[in-house]
């Protein structure tokens, strides 16, 4: 029953994203202009690693893509509150877990497939990385969002109104991109700041990606990389079942 | 036989200035087949009683039964057999109502195919049939309502809960609104519990009235019972009657404070 629940919601969910195709491509845009305004900028500056600028940046802007998509997810359950939606459903049999599983999985389709857009731009600006780091890449992108839209809709269904959601989750994303080096790997800051860094979880996976970029798979940033990704996923997911059963 | 029973049943709210108790203590029985006005003035715990039945609110006090399923030990069964249409409705203006009627269909598990089919018997049975491919949001407030009403009876409840059905329509969709509800009890026994502000409704409509005030039932009876006992005639209007059990028309201000 789950299974069937959570293939329904992930249906209509993914339909009213398709429905909407400019919302689809405008997600990709931030990152986008990164790449074209910022990127150039990094080409001859010594960041560290065994490859080249592109090798770096590209994996920060994916998982900058996930963090500010997911994040802002819940927006769209406080608008169904509003229509009553979400009341009409729960009074059906439908799985609390699947209300949450089926648009959780739509997300994180949405923003691997705004990733495979930006990858392709990069290779255009210049990337050159392994196929298999690259597919490593997007299952990142895949828990990352997984993670921040289950949270993202735990907080959702607890708030009533936009106006109080959107700077709540403002407050979070903003520093967590900057610190964990999103833009630039931490590496280059100094000592305190690095430091600070590493109790960011997004810093593990940032890491992990840039190996993964230049065709490091077994190294210790990978399989922290792994770990944080998968402890933060579960975590996430179970917060937000909670939320889902008794909200 | 009572398809719904609650004894002491009692929801309370912690908010940021202490609990607020919503629901103090709710005790009534609904007969199977009849038409049951729920009526009170605003902040009685009318809607808060709806969402306890209807399994959305977890009571914190007192129990139910709906349709023989206990509200605390079974609520997957009391959802199996109880359709609720909320005040603010329950579609997305963005999608079709085809799409709408069908996905309700699957989420009371039924296939594929069974649900395409039953999407079209409730937009035949509801008056729907033209405006199936329409976006939801494109529906006047009467079109509005009997799709909510089709999406509740997806699964051929044998309780109907409407919260306030009629607010906001104009006297001709009120008028078939009740009858429609009307004809959902004679044709398929459907026993309707409805809240309304509009004691002409619950006059009109309901086979017997049940009054909470500050959440707790005060009165309840056949309309003609409540005005002869209240009212003091058989021919007094509800209006009358409704303000002396409430009393929020005569006599000293009440000094209690409101629950909401």
């Amino acid at each position: 029953m789950l299974l069937h629940d959570t293939a329904l919601v992930y249906g209509r969910y993914l339909r009213q994203s398709l429905r909407s195709r400019f919302a689809l491509l405008f997600g990709v845009l931030m990152p986008l202009l990164y790449l074209l305004f910022f990127g150039p900028l990094l080409t001859d500056l010594p960041l560290g690693g065994g490859g080249s600028s592109w090798q770096v940046l590209v994996p920060g802007l994916l998982l900058q893509l996930g963090l500010f998509g997911a994040s802002f997810a819940g927006f769209s359950i406080i608008i169904e509150k509003g229509h009553g939606v979400v009341e009409r459903m729960r009074v059906t049999p439908v799985s609390r877990l699947a209300l949450l599983l089926g648009r959780v999985l739509r997300d994180a389709t949405v923003f691997v497939f705004q990733a495979v857009l930006l990858v392709l731009a990069a290779v255009v600006m210049g990337l050159r990385a392994p196929l298999a780091g690259v597919l490593i890449g997007f299952a990142f992108v895949a828990l990352l969002t997984v993670s921040l839209a289950a949270l993202s809709y735990a907080l959702a269904m607890r708030m009533d109104t936009p106006q109080s959601f959107g700077p709540a989750v403002n407050a979070l994303t903003m520093p967590s991109m900057l610190l964990s080096g999103l833009m630039l790997p931490m590496t280059l800051g100094p000592a305190w700041l690095n430091a600070l860094s590493h109790l960011m979880p997004f810093r593990y996976l940032v890491d992990a990606v840039r190996d993964a970029y230049v065709g490091r798979y077994t190294t210790p940033h990978m399989l922290y990389g792994v770990l944080v990704a998968a402890g933060l996923t579960a975590l996430s997911v179970t917060v937000g079942t909670r939320v889902f059963r008794t909200a | 036989m009572a398809i719904i029973s609650t004894a002491g049943l009692a929801r309370t709210f912690l908010t940021r200035s202490g609990p607020v108790q919503a629901v103090r203590s709710v005790d009534l029985t609904v007969r199977e087949g009849e038409i049951l006005g729920f009526l009170g003035p605003n902040g009685a715990g009318k809607t808060t009683t709806l969402r306890m039945l209807t399994t959305l609110l977890e009571p914190t006090g007192g129990a139910a039964t709906v349709a023989g399923h206990d509200l605390a030990a079974d609520p997957a069964g009391v959802r199996r057999v109880c359709g609720y249409v909320a005040q603010s409705g329950g579609v997305d203006p963005q999608i079709s109502v085809r799409e709408e009627l069908v996905t309700q269909g699957r989420l009371y598990r039924l296939t594929r195919a069974r649900a395409a089919e039953r999407a079209e018997e409730l937009a035949r049975e509801l008056d729907l049939t033209e405006l199936l491919d329409r976006k939801c949001g494109a529906l006047s407030g009467g079109q509005r309502r009997r799709l909510d009403i089709a999406m509740a009876l997806t699964h051929h409840p044998k309780v109907l809960f409407l919260d306030e059905p009629t607010t906001g329509l104009d006297p001709g969709s009120r008028a078939d609104l009740w009858d429609l509800v009307r004809r959902l009890r004679d044709e398929h026994g459907t026993t309707v519990f409805l809240t309304t502000h509009y004691l002409d409704e619950a006059d009109a409509l309901s086979d017997r009235l049940v009054v909470v005030d500050r959440g707790v039932v005060v009165a309840e009876g056949t309309p003609g019972a409540l005005k002869l006992e209240y009212g003091g005639s058989i021919d007094a209007s509800l209006q009358d009657t409704f303000l002396a059990i409430t009393g929020r028309s005569a006599g000293p201000a009440d000094q209690t404070p409101v629950a909401v």
